[in-house]
């Protein structure tokens, strides 16, 4: 697998090396950072997987709002699921982005105490799905694109999410993304926190910031459970790859959008500029898409993830799809 | 008197019970009753008592709902693989190798075809007992292959659910079988294909917040804790005070995520009622 994930660097590395004869000298320090990237294929050391994980939820990093501002112009922010509730960990809204109109989805943290607790350290609850579900709906009325970015620690685990129906609210956020017929671009920007993550992520296109982790449960969890000691987070972290270069290599993520050295939190203006560049990018490679075949292919791409093996034939690999999938 | 307090105290500093001090499997833990297991299987697991509702094994399940002889399993050959090459305190091949001798599944889900009071469907049960019923790359693979069977023979599908979530040895992976599950849900869908969702004890987290939240139908168990979060993990982080019917099915039907609570003696019955109404011709 750490094959494809070299052809696949080194496709957006030819794709990008194009563009550069487009847009000038403006990429080449994007074209040096995936250069290294390339080198450092090779699977992250243990280490180096928490460093990712501590940069993920590094309290300078840049939160979905930091990035509206400086990608979006004229953003509207939508509020409240017309149901029952406004949920401030869930942003929704319409901006111009790249010259057209696109909804926008994604979790939001806080800055200082306050803003934490009024956005709940960004873990939604039913309602801020269903508030994503609403923006989708008028999404797919008005044909805009729908960007979505993800960074939440998880689904709020409360008495009142639970009674307000968390399980059946993701499961249902999904199934609407999977029917819809526009472009969706999805990139991990912080915490891919499991459920809470996936209800904002079935797209056509996931991106994964390089710093970002996506993963199933967190490393403090899986630590609790496993080890049945929280304290080894670092271990249960280096055994579930929760970094972008093997969300890369599984196929779960379909590119690393690389961030100024150091982190995004060192630079956000530059973070932004490279961020708006690949969700730019994946939304002009789907706009010629016509949606019934979106859709297809959206699912398809989903269909495809996961490794099995069957006494009657070989392993099939989530690469086979992959491929499948262009 | 005063012996009574001594035990109590010395008690309050013994470590957890182990292994060899849980309950047997065939005694009922809310009434205390114990039965042979012929007795039990004759009751389908449920206390002739109390009520309760013992779990029940996949096999099991299938004959208690599916027609006799009806049952032809499908994809019996899948098998999990280690894609992380996860290990904890120990591989996570051992814990598959030592699931599947103690089950004798190759995984946490059957699926295949059959017939519930003579309409035919297709069935996706899972089996609680391997790996707590985690969903990874396997159950995934098998409940798509499952709403894909349903609708290429036009017949609704039955999925019967208990399980503690995504398998976690699988990662990231193991995420990606919820919007799987989901994706292949909606394509039976599309076909004009119904899907028949009865949540067992228990259906929690990732199951929940996939395939199993999204039947035309949702019918749950009595006393099944339905949840995305459990009541432990919900107290741990938030301090709250859980009601005492938290998560329960009796608490989700009444906030509005259920259609039914069916006990299991009225199951079959039950399911086949709904298939006749959803078969086109109403036979």
């Amino acid at each position: 697998m750490a094959r494809d994930t070299e052809l696949h660097l080194r496709d957006r590395l030819s794709r990008l090396k194009s563009l550069g004869l487009l847009r000038g000298a403006s990429i080449s320090g994007e074209l040096a950072r995936l250069q290294r990237q390339l080198e450092r294929t090779s699977a992250p050391t243990d280490e180096e997987i928490w460093k990712h994980v501590e940069l993920a939820r590094h309290v300078d990093r840049p939160y979905t709002l930091d990035y509206v501002e400086r990608m979006f112009e004229d953003f509207v922010e939508l509020h409240g699921d017309r149901t029952r509730a406004e949920d401030p960990a869930m942003v929704a809204g319409l901006g111009r982005f790249g010259g057209r109109t696109v909804a926008l989805l994604g979790q939001q943290k806080g800055r200082d105490t306050h803003e934490r607790i009024r956005r709940n350290y960004g873990m939604t609850y039913p309602e801020g799905y269903r508030k994503a579900m609403r923006v989708m709906d008028l999404a797919e009325r008005h044909r805009f694109p729908i960007i979505s970015l993800v960074d939440t620690p998880g689904a709020y685990p409360g008495v009142a999410a639970e009674q307000h129906g968390q399980g059946g609210a993701i499961a249902r956020s999904q199934a609407l993304m999977s029917r819809l017929t526009i472009p969706i671009v999805a990139c991990v920007i912080g915490e891919g926190g499991s459920g809470g993550a996936i209800a904002i992520a079935l797209a056509d296109r996931v991106l994964m910031q390089e710093n970002a982790m996506y993963s199933v449960i967190s490393p403090e969890g899986c630590a609790a459970i496993l080890w049945r000691d929280g304290g080894e987070k670092v271990k249960a972290a280096a055994a579930l790859k929760p970094d972008a270069v093997h969300c890369l290599e599984l196929g779960v993520v379909d590119a690393v959008v690389p961030e100024p050295e150091g982190g995004a939190q060192t630079n956000a203006d530059e973070a932004a500029r490279l961020l708006g560049e690949a969700l730019q990018s994946s939304l002009e490679d789907l706009s010629a898409i016509p949606g019934d075949e979106l859709r297809r292919r959206r699912r398809a791409r989903f269909r495809s993830l996961g490794v099995y093996a069957s006494s009657t034939a070989s392993t099939e690999l989530s690469t086979e799809a992959a491929s499948a999938r262009k | 008197m005063a012996e009574h307090i001594d035990i109590s105290i010395e008690h309050k500093n013994l470590p957890e019970s182990s292994n060899n001090d849980k309950p047997h499997p065939n005694t009922c833990p809310k009434c205390g009753s114990h039965y042979g297991d012929e007795e039990l299987v004759a009751n389908l697991r449920v206390c002739p008592h109390c009520n309760h509702h013992f779990p029940v094994r996949a096999m099991e399940r299938i004959k208690q709902l599916a027609d006799e002889g009806t049952f032809v399993e499908d994809s019996a050959d899948l098998r999990s693989e280690d894609p992380l090459e996860f290990f904890d305190v120990r591989a996570y091949t051992e814990r598959l190798v030592e699931a599947e001798q103690k089950t004798e599944q190759g995984d946490a889900m059957m699926i295949g075809s059959a017939a519930i009071e003579r309409i035919p469907c297709e069935v996706s049960v899972m089996d609680f007992a391997f790996m707590g019923g985690s969903m990874g790359s396997v159950v995934g693979e098998k409940f798509a292959r499952a709403c894909e069977r349903a609708a290429e023979r036009g017949v609704p599908l039955v999925s019967v659910t208990a399980s503690g979530g995504a398998r976690m040895q699988e990662g990231i992976l193991s995420l990606m079988q919820l919007p799987k599950t989901v994706c292949a849900v909606e394509d039976l869908k599309d076909s004009g294909g119904a899907m028949i969702s009865v949540m067992a004890h228990p259906t929690t987290a990732g199951v929940l917040a996939s395939f199993a939240s999204l039947g035309d139908v949702m019918i749950a168990e009595p006393g099944s804790l339905l949840a995305f979060t459990g009541p432990r993990v919900v107290q741990q982080t938030t301090r709250e005070k859980l009601p005492e019917d938290f998560g329960l099915a009796e608490s989700n039907v009444r906030f509005g995520h259920l259609d039914a609570i069916v006990g299991r003696r009225d199951l079959r019955p039950y399911v086949g009622r709904v298939l006749r109404l959803f078969s086109n011709n109403g036979a």
